[in-house]
């Protein structure tokens, strides 16, 4: 299938999220749009599956003008789209979930599953896809839900493939699995288009690149061209993509842990005898596979989650089992792991979400009531500085991108004086140019002479801000390394093996 | 395309934004509904739809009777409970007959007083993610502390006013404690809590207006002494006007200021707010969610109480066992008046006149044209069905949907 878009613009109120894109997909292509969050990707993709109405522009279809109603008729021409979220019944077997919508029937309306299983099997032969039409898809791994997912839409003879954030969810290893998927079906003629934010796998797959910016195309690119290249185009200026550092001799202990044990929400141990100091002017860098009890152990820290044994001490007071309240004031900053739980109020506004955690504090509110210009010229102040995009501070921090918002809680854990800054995933769904700048970020403070806890399952992110890297396994410390050891070493560690300690 | 004649747009312009507008196409609505209601249930109006095809005249006949019928009860819900025209006009050409022309606002006002107060206090503990049923049994145990104080201690009015209003919050405040101090120590659901907790105050209510103590003298039954004079609220305009609306009017008005400076600009409010919109956010930023949850009880209790206790001295006078029980129980009306004013003084304000004014209005409707007063109910119910599905109204008046200022559902379902 052969996709053109014209001049397509589509409008939110006053907010323009897609102006005037040009774009063709050949078949037998696999085009990368590729673009920050907020760029309006999702929004194009939309229009594309007809789920939005374009404003302005036109659509065609191996060079016919089309215009789809919505989805089904989008589906019913050729289009199979693979959402970010799939959109799977978790309890119903692989078969059940393909033919979900169009289900072969026997006599009685009853389900064939015989014929649906056959289905499932043929288009499975056809493009090498290996899935067990009969196991339950919530029983499967992620990437194998994702196949069903390019199953579903294949078996509807979809001839254009969107891919919206496909790798987000997957393992190194399923990433690998996915893309020579994408290159056999492009090989058989189908037409990919494959949304991302992620610089390597443009470059490892596309044909085409296309290149969007708040909201418009900037360009094309070539999969040849550097990954500094396409991230200064994506971002529009040139991007660091390696975190510069000078060494500091870090100073006393700021952060210990004692021998800490705590239990999950299950009532077992998560964390199991863990010690580990930071120290002034550090960071260090907690690596480990998810579920490993690291955020058991933040959330320890932060004095939300009780502590069986141990201590926990910042600056030399005794923080173990307090409330968050007095872990705040002893002068720890926490950046939580799932920003919108736990770090926002997405229904107030901006300036309301930046003095969360000090509405108490002079100049926010004196006497019990609360200063409302102060509260704003401090959300001026820090949107300035920290270079949050949003349309005012008066704004619903829920209209605001993912990265944005991580800005909003960075800005405000930072804004007021700290001895610890404690970060979980700082940078998770972030794009190339608010990871840039949220690196920057904690090695500032760490200059700055704050001892800084950084908890990432992206090794990249590890290597590149750690001073010191501890790697957790199954609640334990299994070492604590050098920034210069290698990937493998740490992946063993990762998996509970013994290594020396390079750093003693 | 639509979306770009100026017809469109400037209708678009006009409906597109505000909860407000939804709300009032959802009165509008209701009032069709209620009009539906008349037509089906009155007489005449059935019998000349059923003489449709007698002759070339019925149509006509049944579409005049069926508005005839309809309108009427509607004026006379208007003028029961706003004003009339004519008597206002007349009152103004000859300033004769003023406390007629004033009656129908008088008496929805005064209806509406507690109701605010009542509903505020749910309001405020809706935004903080808490489902206070027991607003009635707040107001009972505010009414029943105020008629202990109004009727066996005896002071001078600047005293004794002030004394029974706050013997009114403190049986709200501690009405509403018990199931504020179960929540945050043993974490009971506040909605079971609240809701069986009226029965008892039911009964405390009985069992009160039988003691000694308050009982009127010589009386067999649950009627209490009537309160003192100087505990009472005296009519705004006198006694000799004739208008009913009291001073509690002037309690409702600083209760509103006090909960939107509350719920706005002070930093207790903001910590009630963060927590009904985030729990989790709320923890995390170091508010302390036990000492909430107490306080909000004991904001929203003593609010009740306070409901109740204006009703007594400003309406009543005299405590019986038919206080706030069954169509008088504003503290249940509270929670839907809450909800129709989105939680917020303001709304919560316009909400109260809109069920006051129905109420009144109504009872004059069923004393004019024989249609009950349950009608005031329907329609009542029907505009909080309607704004409970903005959806709904939306797409029946083609309203635009803006994803910036997309509803937000005024609960979030039981809050735990």
């Amino acid at each position: 299938m052969r996709l053109e878009l014209r001049g397509i613009t589509k409008r939110f109120g006053t907010f323009t999220a897609n102006h005037r894109i040009d774009l063709t997909v050949e078949p037998g292509q696999i085009h990368c749009l590729l673009g920050e969050n907020g760029a309006g990707k999702s929004t194009l993709m939309n229009v594309i599956f007809g789920l939005l109405q374009p404003d302005e522009g036109e659509m065609l279809i191996d060079g016919v003008v089309t215009r789809f109603a919505d989805s089904g008729e989008a589906v019913r021409r050729g289009i199979g789209m693979v959402h970010q979220h799939f959109m799977l019944v978790p309890v119903f077997s692989v078969a059940e979930n393909v033919v979900l919508g169009f289900e072969p029937t026997k006599s009685f309306d009853r389900l064939d599953h015989q014929r649906a299983r056959e289905e499932i099997r043929s288009v499975s032969q056809t493009f090498n896809l290996e899935v067990d039409p009969d196991a339950i898809v919530e029983e499967l791994p992620v990437g194998l839900q994702q196949r069903v997912e390019i199953l579903k839409a294949l078996s509807h003879d979809a001839e254009l493939l969107i891919l919206d954030e496909p790798t987000a969810v997957l393992t190194p290893q399923e990433i690998d699995a996915l893309m020579a998927i994408m290159r056999s079906l492009a090989a058989s003629g189908k037409s990919i288009l494959f949304i991302t934010h992620k610089l390597k796998e443009v470059k490892a797959i596309a044909d085409v690149i296309t290149v969007i910016r708040q909201g418009e195309v900037v360009g094309t690119a070539q999969a040849s061209d550097s990954e500094a290249e396409l991230a200064s185009m994506m971002v529009g200026r040139d991007v660091n993509l390696t975190v510069d550092k000078v060494t500091v001799s870090p100073g006393e202990a700021v952060l210990t842990i004692t021998d800490l044990v705590v239990r999950d929400d299950r009532g077992l141990p998560a964390v199991d005898g863990v010690s580990l100091t930071v120290r002034a002017g550090e960071i260090v860098a907690l690596a480990g596979v998810q579920g490993n009890g690291q955020t058991e152990l933040v959330e320890a820290i932060a004095g939300m989650r009780h502590v069986e044994s141990g201590t926990i001490t910042v600056r030399g007071v005794d923080i173990t089992n307090r409330t968050p309240r007095e872990v705040l004031d002893a002068g720890v900053g926490h950046v939580p792991e799932d920003r919108q739980l736990h770090g926002l109020v997405l229904s107030m506004s901006v300036a309301d979400n930046l003095v969360l955690n000090t509405p108490r504090r002079a100049p926010f509110a004196r006497h019990g009531s609360r200063n409302l210009a102060a509260v704003k010229s401090n959300a001026e102040a820090l949107v300035t500085r920290f270079d949050i995009r949003t349309t005012s501070t008066q704004a619903l921090v829920s209209s605001l991108s993912g990265g944005n918002q991580q800005k909003v809680i960075v800005a405000r854990e930072l804004s007021r004086p700290l001895s610890l800054f404690l970060a979980s995933q700082p940078t998770r769904g972030l794009d190339v140019g608010s990871i840039e700048y949220v690196h920057r970020q904690i090695v500032r403070q760490r200059d700055d002479g704050i001892g800084v806890l950084i908890v990432s399952s992206e090794l990249d992110e590890v290597l590149a801000l750690g001073d010191r890297i501890a790697v957790m396994h199954t609640g334990r410390i299994s070492g604590v390394v050098d920034p210069s050891t290698s990937r493998e070493t740490i992946g063993l560690l990762m998996t509970g093996a013994h290594v020396e300690p390079a750093d003693a | 395309m639509p979306e770009s004649s100026p017809r469109r747009s400037i209708w678009a312009r006009v409906t597109g934004q505000s909860p407000f507008v939804v709300t009032l196409f959802a009165l509008v609505l209701g009032l069709v509904f209620g009009a539906i209601v008349i037509v089906t249930t009155t007489a005449p109006v059935l019998d000349a739809w059923r003489g449709f095809f007698t002759s070339w005249g019925a149509p006509g006949h049944a579409i005049k009777v069926t508005a005839d019928n309809v309108g009427a009860a509607y004026r006379i819900m208007f003028t029961g409970s706003v004003f009339s025209p004519a008597t206002l006009w007349h009152a103004i050409t000859t300033g004769q007959g003023w406390s007629n022309a004033l009656t129908p606002i008088s008496e929805t006002l005064t209806y509406a007083t507690p109701l605010t107060i009542a509903s505020i206090g749910v309001g405020i503990a809706f935004q903080t993610g808490i489902f206070n049923i027991g607003a009635n049994g707040q107001a009972m145990m505010g009414g029943i502390a105020g008629a202990y104080v109004g009727t066996l201690i005896h002071l001078p009015t600047v005293l004794h006013l002030p004394f029974t209003l706050l013997a009114g919050i403190a049986g709200g405040v501690l009405a509403g404690s018990v199931p504020g101090l179960l929540k945050a120590y043993t974490g009971a659901h506040e909605v079971i809590v609240t809701l069986m907790f009226n029965y008892v105050v039911s009964a405390i209510l009985l069992y009160t207006l039988l003691s000694t103590a308050l009982q009127a003298p010589g009386q067999q039954n649950d009627i209490a002494r009537t309160l003192d004079p100087s505990a009472q609220l005296a009519p705004l305009f006198g006694t000799a006007s004739g208008l009913r609306v009291n001073y509690g009017l002037v309690i409702a008005a600083v209760v509103v200021l006090f909960a939107w400076w509350f719920l706005e600009r002070s930093s207790l409010g903001f910590d009630f707010r963060v927590t009904g919109a985030n729990p989790q956010a709320a923890r995390a930023s170091g508010i302390n969610a036990k000492a909430v949850i107490i306080l909000v009880f004991a904001i929203s209790g003593g609010l009740a109480g306070l409901a109740g206790v204006t009703e007594l001295a400003g309406f009543y006078k005299t405590l019986d066992g038919g206080f706030l029980v069954g169509n008088a129980g504003i503290g249940f009306t509270a929670i839907t008046v809450s909800l129709l004013g989105r939680n917020k003084p303001i709304g919560i304000v316009w909400a109260s006149l809109l069920f006051a004014a129905l109420g009144v209005g109504g009872r004059a409707m069923q004393a004019a044209t024989g249609i009950p007063l349950d009608l005031a109910t329907v329609i009542q119910s029907a505009v909080v069905l309607f704004v409970a599905t903005p959806v709904l109204v939306k797409e029946i008046f083609r309203l635009r949907t803006s994803p910036t200022t997309a509803l937000q559902l005024a609960t979030k379902g039981w809050g735990s």
